[in-house]
């Protein structure tokens, strides 16, 4: 346990192979308090993979992993009481309406029903589902249903967010309310790390991103840094530089799919 | 593969509330539903065959099936539950993965699942033993001992019963344990009528199945009369338990945690 060390999440030198393949190789990064950390990379970069590891769902070949001062995956299961984890795919529980999710994961960490009743109003308002709350999952649309992944997150009023692609599959308007909802968390000085491969929403949200390729980091540093570091001269006329051109430049332009 | 003991915390209750709280919502039909299939046969073979047969044992044919119903039913209640609702858990809705980002290990997951399958059954199984009882089939106060055999009975099925459920592929795969494992049980182990009819190296494999042992439990309690064998047909029961919980955590753990 490092004592001194207020990192939420410190990855050192992380390995994990499927099969003899590398998935991540050699990867290191640290949060600071408060920020929004981006992991970014094509499809098969060893995104999904480092969160798994850093929630103690899989076991890495080597590194070591402090999550919230606890050593993973030994003390995994301790360090998640204080995270909250929005999974790339749904997995909202379709038995039960929207309050009946998050009352029921908040049973998951051992909360008093009457304690985790006197915050589903206030968890339904801030995913703009106050109107929803006796209504079964399978009626919710796309949106809805993110956004109430992220109420459920937010059951144990985490130190540190998780979000696997959070808005993938999401219409302009839905990614916008998600994008607000976590500025909001933000202000509210809680700890953020997400993958994305949308790069406005990383240029958007994240302090300080990694762009990881073949399960190593290619380059890090804040969104506006990359992007002059990388074009100090803007590739178009028409435009500035984003940062879809850093990433583009960085991972090359060949499907990752295959 | 990892053979790690099972690691259990009391978490393991909040997935056995969570399901609990599932059925609650269709208690009544789910009884009824359970009922109903095993009183068809019952009463069909209890009075179609009763007819032709002299008593069996000292007690009327449709008595001795009565109480062979109860342990088949209860095998087929643990087992539908584990194979079937909890594949659509773990695979289908990814519930588990979801229950799984929070501070709850996958060891408490299946043990929740075990446990709520084996309860199930016990519902299923103390619900014919009910009705039997108030149809006079059932002798004396010796006979509310059949309950804690019921669920021992429903945990040794539970646990058999994920054991297929971590290596199944789809729910196709479940037709194999059926028609192979359970149904030939159903006819080896004394359900419908006495193992001394069958030949001795048949009955030598029934006496191997963990029905055998439930039947040879079961029934005479049921009739008011204390089993014979009784430590060694208890000790089976949770040997087999303990032995397929700790297998269906291993491969469970083989498949998720990867």
């Amino acid at each position: 346990m490092h004592d001194d060390d207020d990192s939420p999440l410190r990855v050192e030198n992380l390995r994990k192979a499927y099969d003899g393949k590398p998935a991540v190789d050699g990867l290191s990064f640290a949060l600071e308090r408060g920020e929004c950390f981006g992991l970014l990379g094509p499809n098969g970069a060893g995104k999904t993979t480092t969160l798994r590891c850093c929630l103690g769902l899989t076991a890495p070949d080597a590194g070591t992993i402090t999550l919230l001062g606890e050593p993973v995956p030994a003390h995994a299961r301790v360090a998640r009481e204080r995270v909250g984890v929005v999974p790339q795919f749904d997995n909202l529980d379709p038995d039960f309406t929207a309050a009946e999710n998050l009352l029921i994961y908040g049973r998951y960490f051992a909360q008093p029903a009457a304690a985790i009743r006197a915050r589903i109003p206030a968890l339904l308002e801030f995913a703009g589902l106050a109107s929803k709350a006796g209504v079964g999952i399978r009626t919710l649309s796309g949106g809805m249903k993110r956004r109430l992944t992220l109420a459920r997150a937010l059951v144990n009023d985490p130190e540190l967010l998780v979000l696997d692609e959070p808005t993938t599959g999401l219409d302009p308007q839905a990614r916008r309310l998600i994008w607000d909802g976590l500025k909001k968390l933000l202000d509210q000085g809680k700890t953020i790390l997400l993958t994305t491969h949308f790069m406005d929403e990383a240029e958007y949200l994240c302090d300080r991103l990694v762009i990881v390729d073949s399960g190593r980091i290619i380059a890090e540093g804040s969104p506006r840094a990359l992007i002059d570091a990388h074009f100090p001269v803007s590739p178009s006329s028409l435009r500035p530089a984003n940062l879809e051109d850093v990433f583009l430049k960085l991972t090359g332009h060949e499907l990752r799919d295959g | 593969m990892s053979l790690a003991l099972p690691a259990l915390s009391r978490r393991a209750l909040a997935v056995w509330g969570r399901n609990f709280l599932v059925w609650r919502k269709l208690a009544v039909p789910s009884l009824l539903g359970n009922l109903a299939d095993p009183m068809i046969y019952l009463f069909g073979l209890g009075y179609g065959l009763g007819g032709l047969l002299p008593q069996i044992g000292g007690v009327p044919y449709i008595a001795f099936l009565a109480a062979g119903t109860v342990c088949a039913s209860t095998m087929n209640a643990a087992s539908f539950e584990a194979l079937y609702s909890a594949f659509a858990r773990m695979h289908v809705q990814r519930t588990w993965e979801g229950i799984m980002n929070a501070p709850v290990s996958l060891d408490d997951v299946v043990a929740g699942e075990c446990l709520w399958a084996a309860t199930k059954a016990t519902l299923s199984g103390a619900a014919i033993l009910g009705v039997i009882a108030l149809l006079g089939y059932v002798e004396g106060p010796l006979a509310l001992w059949a309950l804690p055999a019921i669920f021992l009975t429903g945990l040794a099925f539970a646990a058999l019963g994920l054991i297929v459920t971590a290596l199944a592929p789809s729910y196709d795969f479940f037709m194999y344990y059926f028609t192979l494992f359970i149904t030939p049980m159903t006819l080896l182990c004394g359900v419908f009528f006495p193992v001394d009819q069958l030949p001795a190296a048949v009955q030598a494999v029934g006496a191997w199945l963990p029905l055998s042992h439930a039947v040879d439990l079961i029934r005479p309690l049921a009739f008011g009369r204390l089993p014979g064998n009784i430590a060694f047909h208890i000790g089976t029961l949770l040997a087999t338990s303990l032995a397929a919980f700790w297998i269906a955590t291993a491969l469970v753990r083989r498949r998720l945690l990867k």
